[in-house]
């Protein structure tokens, strides 16, 4: 049932630019995978050529073992849900759950019986019944989404396409419609590709997160890879509250404004990127490994405290967690200590550099 | 309801009604009770018996038949165009929406010209048309190739803005759900734009019927032959049969006000399916 999805080299542009960039990419059978970037990253465009809704420039798209470059959309057999919905809207639920059966040609479509045992089963599935006889403008946000992605499943997809399925909802259903999606994931057993600029989403709900930034594939990996072993500097700095700081790297020691610390540094050396997140700062007792630090300010955060410090003048503010008992306060000098090091030379051409 | 501070002063609001519903009454309801005033003074025997005159008689058939005819093909035309230019980015699709509001501001008169130059005795294509012994000008087909022209935008307009604001998401679910360019067409996009259709039907028809300078120019004014119902009023006006005259333009005053209550029950029943649209 389940088949992978190969990308070998697939582009496309638009208008001069290169939307996705010759992009090889690998989707294992069964598997929930994020394509998580920011706007304008290709994620979309990716989703929509392997839809078939856009018409690659180069490179192949093989569903399992065929290859599916050229084949139309509608002949794809794949499951698409769009941020808006895109429902009928002058159909009933019901009606647009059954529309995927109904348009095919007489030898394969089912019975009516047999649809609407279907859609009967499918509206138990999404947690609608009962609502099969309302309009989708009768529905709220989440409940439209359901039916979205109920009228995806009923044409028995290979593989399963989510456009930010949960960007136009407000956060509570985005949080009771992610664990949904990660149940129905579970049980239905879909190759499924979703696209997110969550990155909380995609590191919760996805088995693997791929990271895109102009077109091309940062990182893919477990959200484990991708949130303790960045491979570039852009996912060091695009994932997980990251500040980016510049310094000066030499061989096991770099030099944070004045300040100078040792830190393995690998091969890293000259003007480097340092990202740091607020759980990777420790504060601590001062000594040879210690930053200090002035407080700017210092806020709650639910069940702790954040402070915003700086290591010297003109370098950008960093957050610190701290206990909620903590009485720092602003204007404090405090000696931290760093728990993780994600470095990355300064690439001549800014965030885009590998890791050295 | 308003606020106060940036509301007009009662008398300035009374002021502003008075003079639009003044206009309104002097221009537009004056008038139109003054054709059905005229029709029927001397009675409703002379008025209905106009209506068994054979050239009147044959004068409204002319006016169905280039309306029946008309009206589908701006239909044809008006939802390629409309479909072509909200879906579809082609080089010249902007040149393509300036050439569809072409006939709103050409003069009428110029477009039936355009046809007699084209197609009369002494056009560029008027040799051809003697020599397959056709008649376009001074006969039927000119008066329906002039009334396509002059109706081109009606329904193409009401389609457009309301297709590029759905965009092509129910389209493209339809596809991906497995259904056909057609089945697509006639399944999402023509149920999601048909109020607005029906509107722009009724507008297109109204005034394909209506039309008078463009038909004027190519129709020769052949009684019972080339004359369509605006033509005829104008023939027995001339002709100082006035409750003749009035009585026909009573009848396209009919259609002009069975046009407006149907334009006005589309509003009020798909109101926000025709948001989109532009006003007329």
């Amino acid at each position: 049932m389940a088949v992978a999805i190969t990308a070998q080299g697939l582009g496309k542009v638009f208008n001069g630019t290169a939307a996705v960039d010759r992009l090889d990419l690998a989707v294992e059978p069964g598997e929930l995978l994020a394509l998580l970037g920011p706007s304008g990253s290709g994620k979309t465009t990716l989703l929509r050529l392997v839809a078939g809704l856009e018409a690659p420039d180069a490179g192949r798209l093989l569903f399992g073992e065929e290859d599916a470059t050229r084949l139309a959309a509608r002949q794809r057999r794949v499951g698409f849900v769009f941020q808006h919905y895109a429902l009928f809207k002058h159909l009933t639920v019901a009606d647009n759950i059954a529309y995927g059966l109904r348009v095919r040609p007489r030898r394969t479509r089912p019975p009516e019986a047999e649809i609407q045992r279907r859609v009967g089963e499918l509206l138990d599935l999404v947690q609608l019944n009962g609502l099969g006889k309302r309009r989708p403008a009768q529905l709220s946000g989440g409940q439209r989404q359901r039916v979205a992605l109920a009228r995806a499943l009923a044409v028995e997809p290979r593989v399963l396409l989510l456009d930010e399925p949960f960007g136009a909802l407000d956060a509570q259903v985005r949080r009771d419609l992610r664990r949904w999606l990660r149940d129905i994931h579970e049980r239905t057993g879909h190759t499924t590709l979703f696209v997110t600029h969550d990155q909380e989403e995609a590191l919760e709900l996805a088995d693997r997160v791929a990271i895109l930034n102009r077109g091309r594939l940062e990182q893919i990996g477990t959200p484990d890879d991708i949130l303790d072993r960045p491979a570039t500097a852009f996912v060091a700095g695009f994932v997980g509250e990251a500040v980016r700081l510049a310094v000066e790297a030499a061989p096991g020691t770099i030099r944070i404004g004045a300040q100078p610390i040792s830190i393995p540094t690998g091969d890293v050396s000259g003007p480097a990127a340092l990202f740091i997140r607020p759980r990777d700062l420790l504060v601590c007792d001062d000594g040879p490994d210690a930053l200090s630090a002035r407080v700017i300010a210092v806020r709650r955060t639910g069940p702790a405290r954040r402070a915003d410090i700086s290591f010297g003048p003109g370098l950008p503010a960093v957050e610190v967690e701290l206990p909620a008992t903590s009485s720092v306060r602003k204007g404090d000098t405090l000696h931290v200590r760093l728990t993780a090091v994600r470095l990355f030379s300064s690439s001549r051409r800014g965030d885009d550099g590998r890791q050295s | 309801m308003r606020d106060a501070a940036i509301a007009e002063s009662p008398w300035v609001r009374w002021l502003l009604i008075a003079i639009a519903v003044g206009f309104l009454a002097l221009f537009l309801l004056l008038p139109l009770l003054a054709v059905f005033a005229q029709a029927l003074s001397r009675g409703l025997g002379p008025y209905l018996s106009t209506f068994a005159d054979a050239d009147t008689q044959s004068a409204i058939r002319l006016t169905l038949l280039v309306a029946a005819i008309a009206v589908p093909l701006n239909l044809v035309f008006g939802i390629a165009a409309a479909w072509a230019i909200a879906k579809f980015s082609f080089p010249g699709k902007s040149l393509l929406v300036s050439l569809i509001d072409l006939p709103f501001s050409v003069s009428p008169v110029v477009s039936g010209l355009v046809y007699v130059l084209l197609f009369g005795a002494k056009g560029v294509l008027g040799p051809l048309m003697s020599d397959w012994d056709f008649k376009i000008i001074f006969a039927v087909p000119g008066i329906v190739l002039a009334t396509v022209f002059v109706t081109f935008p009606f329904i193409a307009r009401e389609l457009i803005p309301l297709m590029q604001e759905q965009g092509s998401a129910e389209e493209e679910a339809a596809l991906t759900l497995g259904a056909s360019g057609l089945r697509t067409f006639l399944t999402v996009t023509l149920p999601n734009v048909r109020w607005a259709l029906l509107y722009g039907v009724l507008l297109c028809n109204a005034r394909a019927m209506g039309e008078f300078g463009a038909v004027s120019v190519v129709s020769g004014h052949i009684r019972g032959v080339t004359n369509t119902m605006p033509l005829h009023v104008e023939i027995l006006y001339n002709e100082y049969d006035f409750v003749a005259a009035f009585a026909v333009a009573s009848l396209l005053a009919g259609l002009a006000l069975v046009t407006l209550v149907g334009k006005s029950v589309l509003e009020w029943r798909h109101g926000d399916e025709l948001a989109a649209v532009r006003r007329h």
